[in-house]
């Protein structure tokens, strides 16, 4: 579908285009044309912008955006009454809500809930490339600060600081008002959880450059990969919870152990 | 008399030669212990399941003080700020106080320390869970009547005690949530009228957090309420000695004896198993899962407060009554500020303590009932205490439920206003309900007992007579079971009668009014010519 637009065909002067190898030369050349705007693009630093990336992916981003964004955040990406303005957030907001899968969202709610990825990583490079040519903004982070090779316990202490009061101090999540709250993050890649820091997603502030810098980031999700790496040091950690998943356990099956045993010492001889 | 026990002693020396015999001797004649172990050695205990909660309290309290032990061992109750320097990464050079510090050695870089950390913890979260299971059983089945109303006193303090030693041993490691509990205390303090504000800088010995508190609270934790404890729980036990145990209704039980099995060997041996039991539960919760880990929490450090931050659960119902309380109670006059957000919970759960350490008083003044009470109410034969302690179950079970508000808005996908807005109503109607619905249920109850009793119970036989009729049979219950059915005691509402100078006063009439609710539903025991003639109607 989309080599039909390619202005020129590499095919042969006489056939042209209706060449029976045509459309196989044509596809090869689009797969061409993206796997290298995305790997020029996954390599791109957290400051590179939409250079890098050919007009052709643009394009195929704007067409994807058109057939599955554009009903709740506009044509242009301008933002409807259902839908914000996507102009300016940058390849790293939509590298993170689509490839979380909470974009598209599923269904109106207090907020957009993780799901299954509905895209492939090309299609949201595409989509991310279509939406960083709208305005500059925050784009991918390099991988180097990926690397969750910081210093834990300053990440540790900036995550406390700064994190933990929606998302506790192991990453369990928590609530926040009307429904909203803040997930857990286990399991989130080293990219999301940076992307998420930069972007803002819902109701999560943004955490720029001049409040966290980019090593300091680096050192949280240092931090929080320790702790998904590092089973807890007490045994089974009943959801990181706190007190309120202690005391039940100890209610329910501490207690519950203890009296069935006395049932059990009381219990008449046969 | 003394001169027969001499003669009674040389003769037992002449007999037994044996080194154990001998041994015992000797202690003997220097402390007349056999007296003693004589007298409770022969101490009859009933046996049901449900009279070993309290000592499953007392275990508890003994493994605390084992563990306690250990940890006061390697523990460093000041606040002096120090570097890290253990082997848990992610806090590795970060400033702490001391206490937090010698807390992580103990959890990482001391052989068995961790598992004593949380033996020690969840043996203090089953200590004050069985005190409270045990207590329920107290109440439900009317043993805190005469001769043991001061016992359910000194019980009562006990699990005020023990809430009080579990705060204080929350707060000692000075890491980040047990700070964020202290702030909430502070908060409180804070909030008593006039003199919050000096009570606050008296405690803290400054503006919190000051360096003083960890200090203070280890002195309260390991010095003051332990002892405290210790010889509550002597007096306690020995009250249980003297008034002889409690036993439900049966055939053969009465007022007057005690049915069940010897302290001596029976009881001592199944209670010593039991210790072992209890400690062997303890030990597998404590090494399988974890609890309170504090090296997640960091450091305290007033400014950041994670998500999910909650007090253990035996304080939960004082913080979720915190969170009830809707915005906009408080107001300054007279240049003070009133801040009723707190004072109503204060206010309110001081009262509910209150009402539960002299229910026993309450109920036999509304009684006036002055006899001794050895055998067991079954709970329905009460109807009106059982509906009281379902509400007040239910009013402490929806302020418990609220301190988890927010774990219950995100694990049941649920808004947090909801939720605080339900147990808002749980909290003031629930305990109407359930007060209606367990009355309802126990009169229910008694009266299936009653038809069970004159008529049998249904044997699931259906015989055809000879004219076609179609009956099932009931069979009559045995007399044990009987016995068990028809045992109780019954009140009727007192009647007002006027005093020696011919008046009725508002404490007598007060008194007949909450007689008459007590005991105007009632259900009377079968009594045995109603049995009789039940019996005339079938034979």
């Amino acid at each position: 579908m989309t080599t039909i637009k390619k202005p020129k065909s590499p095919g042969g002067r006489k056939a042209g285009r209706r060449h029976p190898l045509s459309s196989v030369a044509l596809i090869a050349i689009g797969l061409l044309f993206t796997g290298g705007a995305y790997a020029a693009f996954s390599t791109s630093t957290a400051s590179a912008e939409t250079s890098a990336t050919s007009q052709q992916t643009i394009g195929e981003g704007k067409k994807l955006f058109a057939a599955n964004c554009a009903t709740c955040h506009g044509l242009a990406a301008q933002g409807t009454g259902s839908g914000p303005s996507l102009i300016g957030v940058g390849a790293a907001a939509v590298d993170f809500q689509v490839g979380t899968g909470r974009m598209p969202m599923q269904m109106d709610g207090p907020q957009a809930q993780k799901k299954a990825v509905q895209f492939t990583d090309e299609q949201i490079a595409t989509l991310a490339a279509y939406v960083s040519s709208l305005a500059p903004g925050p784009g991918l982070p390099e991988a180097k600060l990926l690397d969750e090779k910081g210093d834990a316990a300053k990440g540790a202490e900036l995550f406390r600081i700064n994190c933990a009061m929606c998302h506790n101090v192991a990453g369990a999540g928590g609530a926040l008002t009307e429904g909203k709250f803040a997930p857990s993050l286990e399991g989130v890649t080293s990219k999301h959880i940076y992307e998420a820091m930069v972007t803002g997603p819902q109701s999560m502030p943004v955490f720029n450059e001049m409040n966290i810098s980019p090593e300091s980031k680096r050192d949280i999700i240092t931090y929080l990969k320790y702790l998904e790496n590092n089973p807890s040091p007490g045994g089974y950690a009943l959801g990181s919870l706190g007190p309120v998943s202690e005391g039940l356990f100890l209610w329910i099956f501490g207690l519950g152990t203890i009296v069935a045993l006395t049932v059990w010492i009381t219990a008449k001889s046969n | 008399m003394s001169t027969t026990t001499t003669t009674t002693e040389l003769v037992e020396t002449k007999k037994s030669d044996g080194l154990t015999a001998v041994a015992a001797n000797y202690i003997d004649e220097r402390t007349s212990i056999s007296t003693a172990v004589k007298e409770l050695g022969r101490k009859i205990f009933p046996d049901h399941w449900s009279f070993l909660l309290g000592e499953v309290a007392l275990y508890s309290f003994v493994i605390i003080l084992l563990s306690g032990s250990f940890l006061t061992f390697f523990f460093s109750a000041s606040m002096a700020p120090v570097q890290y320097d253990g082997s848990y990464v992610p806090l590795k050079g970060v400033e702490m106080s001391a206490a937090m510090s010698s807390s992580l050695d103990i959890s990482f870089d001391i052989r068995g320390g961790l598992l004593m950390r949380q033996v020690h913890h969840w043996a203090a979260l089953l200590f004050v869970a069985a005190i409270g299971l045990h207590m329920l059983r107290i109440y439900f089945t009317g043993a805190f009547r005469k001769p043991r109303e001061l016992n359910w006193v000194i019980g009562f303090i006990l699990f005020i005690l023990a809430m009080a030693e579990g705060f204080t041993g929350y707060s000692l490691p000075d890491d980040l949530l047990s700070g964020n509990g202290l702030r909430i205390i502070d908060g409180m303090v804070k909030g008593i009228p006039l003199v919050g504000t000096w009570i606050s800088y008296l405690l803290f010995g400054g503006e919190f957090p000051g360096e003083a508190i960890v200090g203070r609270l280890y002195s309260l934790h390991i010095l003051l309420l332990p002892a405290i404890i210790v010889a509550l729980i002597a007096m306690h036990l020995l009250f249980v000695v003297v008034h002889k145990h409690t036993q439900y209704p049966g055939a053969g039980r009465t007022n007057q004896n005690v049915v069940g099995y010897p302290v001596l060997p029976v009881y001592a041996a199944k209670a010593g198993g039991f210790f072992f039991i209890v400690f062997g539960v303890v030990m597998l919760m404590a090494s399988l899962f974890t609890i309170n880990p504090i090296w997640n929490y960091g450091p305290y450090d007033p400014s950041p407060v994670s998500a999910g931050t909650q007090p253990d659960w035996y304080i939960g119902f004082a913080d979720g009554a915190l969170r009830l309380i809707p915005p906009g109670l408080e107001f300054v006059w007279l240049d003070h500020t009133f801040s009723f957000n707190i004072l109503i919970p204060l206010v309110s759960l001081g009262l509910f303590i209150l009402v539960v350490l002299i229910y026993p008083f309450i109920e036999a003044w509304v009684t006036g009932d002055k006899r001794e009470h050895h055998i067991l109410d079954r709970p329905r034969n009460a109807p009106t205490r059982t509906a009281i302690g379902a509400a007040g179950v239910t009013f402490y079970a929806a302020l418990w439920a609220t301190a988890s508000s927010d774990i219950i808005a995100t694990h049941f996908s649920v808004t947090m206003e909801g939720v605080i807005h339900t147990m808002q109503f749980l909290t003031i109607v629930g305990p109407f309900i359930a007060f209606f619905v367990a009355k309802r249920v126990c009169l229910a109850l008694q009266k299936k007992d009653r038809e069970i009793v004159l008529h049998g119970y249904e044997s699931g036989r259906i015989v055809r007579l000879p004219g076609g009729e179609y009956i099932e049979v009931h069979q009559p219950i045995d007399e044990y079971e009987r016995w068990k059915l028809v045992s109780y005691s019954d009140y009727k509402p007192l009647m007002i009668r006027p005093n020696a100078q011919g008046k009725i006063t508002t404490g007598q009439k007060l008194r007949a009014g909450m007689s008459r609710w007590f005991f105007e539903d009632r259900i009377e025991p079968v009594g045995s010519a109603e049995l009789e003639q039940s019996h005339g109607d079938h034979h």
